[in-house]
């Protein structure tokens, strides 16, 4: 019998995977990646498109950590769009369409060449468990790999279940097998487990679509990257078609709802409000009588065509009639059907925010199997995962992302806190402190504390260094040279003329300035930066005042995250709190006041509470 | 959670005593004296001592948990209001193991059930402290939960505006509601409206709780000690008397038709020779000033007065006197045109206490005030059509809402609470 042994083993080559693998990999610890097939790493099951809102930011966050997924996207990225490219700097969320073989293949390439990574191909079938700790993974053919930190990353693949009308398929994704034998392990562990669904739409056959007839979307002129050390895409840029349902299209859809497998109730998993299926939308949004459908080209080189915004589990049959009766997808033929899939998915809450069990040192959870949705979500939770796995690998102090710092921060935390009730995917206004955690900015905001706890290469840090250094000269310099308001105003900046004496900076800060109206100002050395690093000042500039006050609620959020619980309370048992809070708290066991503090329908007379139970505790710490 | 307990009526003789028992263990402090307590319970016992004997025969009563004061499980102990009694029965509780409570402990335990917000308690702690009619009548309101619930309503809309906002961001490539911008518009202009009608009476509502202040200014020797003791001696209660901070500012607390009313009498206004009347005659200065009202007295119709409001009062002193009463006179001695006088401060000083908002404190109107301004802010952007930056507008809309927020105590509760609960005396 085989046998090996590694630091870090990463179960499953999803987005989630990989991130993780990499990360612990590029902390230096021995890691392997078992996937059922080398051919499996980074397939995109679903939409051929990374980043978006929120999202985008996640892949930037990534990035700035010197993860693999904003670089790879670059390299595939065929329609590169910045979102919200209206509605302020902190809002907009870089996307793109994605090649998928490019994109497979530049994982691939990626991750072979990643040292101190090992690809295993192989299904995992047991985990081995030494009392309240994990030490590796029993493989299908008997093959054992010892390891004290596992990362499990299976995505759909928990009891998934497909579902065609009222055809149902055991499978994690079309094609592949689902992973009952590890599901029935982790139900040995005692773990809450729950039921999410997700959808996904008919692929079509892009020679039989009728370009001629669809409104086209192109990719933005001036492309914006994932990367922080891209400037310029690496492939072609092509443009998407539009098409809209129409009323036809909704009837066809509504007289064969029947036959819909969510809606015959064969569906107990829940699924996400923001990405209904078309059924759900013609049925919530029944006054509509058009809903927009894009049709995106999954590669330069590929037939097979996405399109997004019509996910369903009609029979495949209506499904053609259906797609057929829109513009241009007059002759469509389906390559796929469509599917609803529903999975097991492991209350997160039962997680620390390293994303390690709480009641298994050592097994840490990453990716859709703590209730999220999306790649972006995914590859963030397997970088949080494969750090954390490579500081206990490490014997390192914990390493831990902040809600004020970063969305991934704001991700682990609510997930770990609240729960999920519906798939979670990320949104801005998820962030409490959305002004200060910018897409822009990803990298000053990570990549020192990544190069500080080892996760950060030297190409990287070098490219980080010279950037912070020439944004640092100019910021100082617009600090330190003052204009009158009158000179300000002749320049086109929105001040009172009579108004005092400014720095730079702050008229900067003013909105609607830009650095051309001022840079005549400056020493003649400043005045031609690079392009870049002015845009990063005007931005910073912008949010300046904003993120200053928010400095004092960063602040008190971080005494209550400094106020830590008893991992022992027994809340059930502490008068004063209402049986409904007792239960969250019981199941989130909150690690500090903080997250205790964001629980839903928490009070703050019951987190005073729970702060005379830690004043109690110290109090009766210092007496003995 | 502690059991605790306390005298909740006032120290000294009584017809009755009330002895509060607050906790998850309350219904045992019965047993402590030989009574058996069913949750809900009320019944006249016998209270016996330790080895036995009789303490006194009481009436006891038992509230369950969230029907009770605090929200917890709570005993009460109606003995005879002997303070021997009163101390025996706490001697007792103490032996049982029940701890004594700390000053505004009861209250800070119903905030901390839910069973009060933070304006309530402190409408609760004025209720309490009430002296006149109108303090009572405003205090009641807010403990009533007038201010939770006008905060709800607000909250409420500004909630909806953001959420309207954060889904132009969120979902911009969705199927977005068309246009949110007038809807948003609509409710942040209610809400700016409200919240800027209700700021501007809290200031005279404070002036409620803490009292008016009246000031009398003039020459020395104009008569204005003497109708200060007319004052204070006629029907108006006097609640309390004490020297001012100076020699020369005397004050005395009245109820004046159920507004509470600070007379300072100052020292008379002149070209002082020597230091300390010229501190003195500064000192009243600034006090007379910074005062509601100002009663002016003058000696003679000839001598020239400026007053500093409008609403200021000009009298002649001396009013037995005068012959000529062309202008209203008084007189401190004889009492001649005290009850004009009185009238007029009276209809002043209620003519601005006569709106009915519900917000009483300093900060009160400073959480108000702010949440204006955010508003405000947001309204001249969207008016100006300025809504490039959406996430600007959200973070303001949100400041808004964390000021509201902070008037019924959901944020920042430490602080807070420990600035409200330092001003509790015990039994609360």
């Amino acid at each position: 019998m085989k046998h090996s042994h590694y630091d870090v083993v990463v179960i499953g080559g999803g987005h989630a995977g990989v991130e993780a693998a990499h990360a612990a990999a590029r902390m230096g610890v021995r890691t392997a990646l078992v996937t059922l097939t080398r051919d499996s790493i980074g397939v995109m099951s679903c939409n051929p498109a990374i980043g978006g809102l929120g999202k985008g930011h996640l892949v930037r966050e990534i990035d700035a950590m010197d993860g693999v997924m904003g670089r790879v996207a670059d390299r595939s990225g065929i329609q590169f769009r910045l979102l919200n490219r209206r509605k302020g700097p902190a809002v907009q969320g870089p996307r793109t369409q994605a090649d998928r073989k490019l994109y497979k293949a530049a994982m691939l390439a990626e991750t072979e060449e990643r040292e101190g990574l090992d690809i295993v191909e192989g299904e995992v079938v047991d985990l081995r468990i030494n009392k309240d700790r994990i030490d590796g993974v029993v493989l299908s053919d008997g093959a054992e790999i010892t390891a004290p930190n596992v990362i499990l990353t299976t995505g759909t693949f928990l009891r998934g279940l497909i579902h065609i009308g009222d055809e149902r398929i055991p499978a994690g994704r079309m094609g592949d097998r689902p992973s009952v034998r590890l599901a029935e392990r982790l139900d040995d562990l005692g773990l809450a487990l729950g039921r999410l669904k997700t959808g996904t739409p008919p692929r079509l056959d892009g020679k039989t679509i009728d370009w001629g007839k669809l409104d086209r979307q192109a990719a933005d002129p001036d492309p914006t990257l994932f990367s922080f050390l891209h400037d310029k895409p690496f492939a072609r840029q092509i443009s998407c078609g539009i098409t809209h349902t129409n009323c036809r299209t909704h009837e066809i859809i509504r007289a064969n709802l029947a036959k819909s497998a969510m809606h015959r109730g064969q569906i107990e998993g829940v699924g996400p409000r923001y990405c209904p299926s078309i059924e759900d939308k013609i049925t919530r949004f029944a006054d509509k009588d058009s809903h927009q459908v894009f049709i995106e080209p999954e590669g330069l080189d590929s037939d097979i065509v996405y399109p997004n915004g019509i996910s369903t589990s009609l029979p495949a049959i209506v499904q053609e009639t259906y797609v057929r009766s829109m513009a241009g997808l007059e002759n469509a033929t389906i390559l796929q059907a469509g599917y609803a899939i529903e999975y097991d998915y492991v209350d997160p809450r039962c997680l620390t925010r390293e994303l390690q069990l709480k009641d298994l040192a050592g097994l840490f959870l990453a990716g859709q199997i703590n209730g999220t949705t999306g790649y972006e979500e995914a590859a963030a939770q397997g970088l949080v995962a494969g750090l954390a796995a490579a500081h206990r690998a490490l014997e390192r102090e914990r390493i831990n992302f902040d809600r004020t710092t970063s969305y991934i921060g704001v991700m682990v935390d609510d997930l770990v806190t609240r729960g999920v009730t519906e798939p979670y995917r990320m949104f801005t206004s998820r962030a409490e402190f959305r002004l200060a955690l910018r897409s822009d900015n990803a990298d000053q905001r990570l990549t020192p504390f990544g190069r500080e706890r080892g996760c950060v290469g030297d190409a990287r840090w070098r490219s980080y260094a010279k950037k912070a250094a020439e944004l640092s000269q100019l910021k100082t310099c617009l600090e330190t040279t003052s204009v009158s308001s009158r000179v300000l105003a002749e320049a086109g900046v929105n001040v009172n003329v009579d108004g005092p004496k400014r720095t730079l900076f702050d008229a900067l800060s003013i909105s609607g300035t830009e650095f051309s109206q001022i840079a005549s100002f400056l020493p003649e050395v400043n005045q031609y930066v690079d392009g870049r690093i002015v845009r990063q000042a005007e931005i910073d500039a912008l949010y300046h005042h904003y993120v200053a006050r928010q400095r004092k609620d960063v602040e008190l959020l971080h005494k209550d995250e400094a106020l830590r619980l008893p991992g022992d309370i027994d809340y059930v048992s502490l008068s004063g709190l209402s049986g409904e809070l007792a239960a969250k708290l019981e199941k989130a066991r909150p690690e500090t006041i903080g997250q205790a503090g964001r629980i839903e329908g928490m009070t703050p007379a019951a987190l005073s509470l729970l702060v005379a139970v830690i004043r109690k505790k110290e109090a009766r710490d210092k007496a003995s | 959670m502690d059991t605790i307990f306390a005298q909740a009526t006032a120290a000294g003789k009584a017809g009755i005593s009330v002895i509060r028992v607050s906790g998850p263990d309350a219904l045992s402090s019965g047993l402590a004296f030989g009574v058996r307590l069913d949750p809900i319970d009320r019944k006249v016992s016998r209270l016996l001592d330790g080895d036995g004997a009789l303490i006194d025969i009481a009436f006891l009563l038992s509230f369950k948990a969230g029907h009770s004061f605090t929200g917890e499980p709570v005993v009460e102990f109606h003995t005879h209001g002997s303070q021997v009694i009163v101390s025996r029965v706490l001697n007792r509780l103490s032996e049982a193991g029940f701890r004594p409570a700390e000053p505004g402990e009861f209250t800070r335990r119903a905030l901390e059930t839910g069973q009060l917000d933070l304006s309530q308690v402190e409408g609760l702690a004025d209720l309490i402290d009430a002296e006149t009619e109108e303090q009572r009548r405003q205090a009641v309101r807010v403990f009533d939960g007038a201010l939770g619930g006008l905060v709800e309503e607000w909250r409420s809309k500004l909630v909806r505006a953001a959420a309207l906002l954060e889904a132009t961001i969120d979902f911009a490539d969705e199927d977005v509601p068309e246009n949110v911008f007038p809807e948003v518009q609509n409710l942040l202009v209610s809400v700016h409206g409200e919240l800027e009608s209700e700021a501007e009476g809290a200031d005279v509502r404070e002036r409620v709780r803490d009292g008016f202040e009246v000031a009398i200014v003039g020459a020395p020797n104009t008569g204005k000690s003497t109708l200060l003791n007319r004052l204070a001696g006629r029907d108006a209660a006097i609640t309390s008397e004490h020297a001012g901070t100076t020699r020369d500012v005397i004050e005395v607390r009245m109820d004046l038709k159920g507004l509470p009313v600070t007379i300072l009498d100052t020292a008379g206004l002149r070209d002082a020779k020597d230091d300390v009347e010229r501190i003195g005659i500064d000192m009243g200065r600034k006090r007379a000033s910074a005062a509601d009202l100002r009663i002016y007295l003058l000696e003679s119709i000839d001598e020239p007065v400026s007053p500093l409001s409008p609403d200021d009062i000009i009298v002649l002193s001396k009013a037995d006197r005068h012959v000529d009463l062309s202008m209203p006179a008084v007189s401190g001695h004889t009492g001649l045109g005290m009850d004009d006088l009185v009238g007029r401060v009276a209809t002043m000083l209620s003519d601005r206490v006569r709106s009915t908002g519900t917000a009483t404190r300093a900060r009160h109107a400073a959480a108000l005030r702010d949440g204006v301004s955010w508003i405000g802010g947001v309204l001249e952007r969207l008016s100006a059509n300025d809504i490039d930056n959406v996430d600007i507008l959200a973070e303001d809309v949100r400041a808004a809402i964390r000021a509201l927020d902070m008037l019924v105590g959901r944020v920042d509760v430490e602080t807070l609470l420990d600035e409200i609960f330092t001003s509790f005396c015990i039994g609360k």
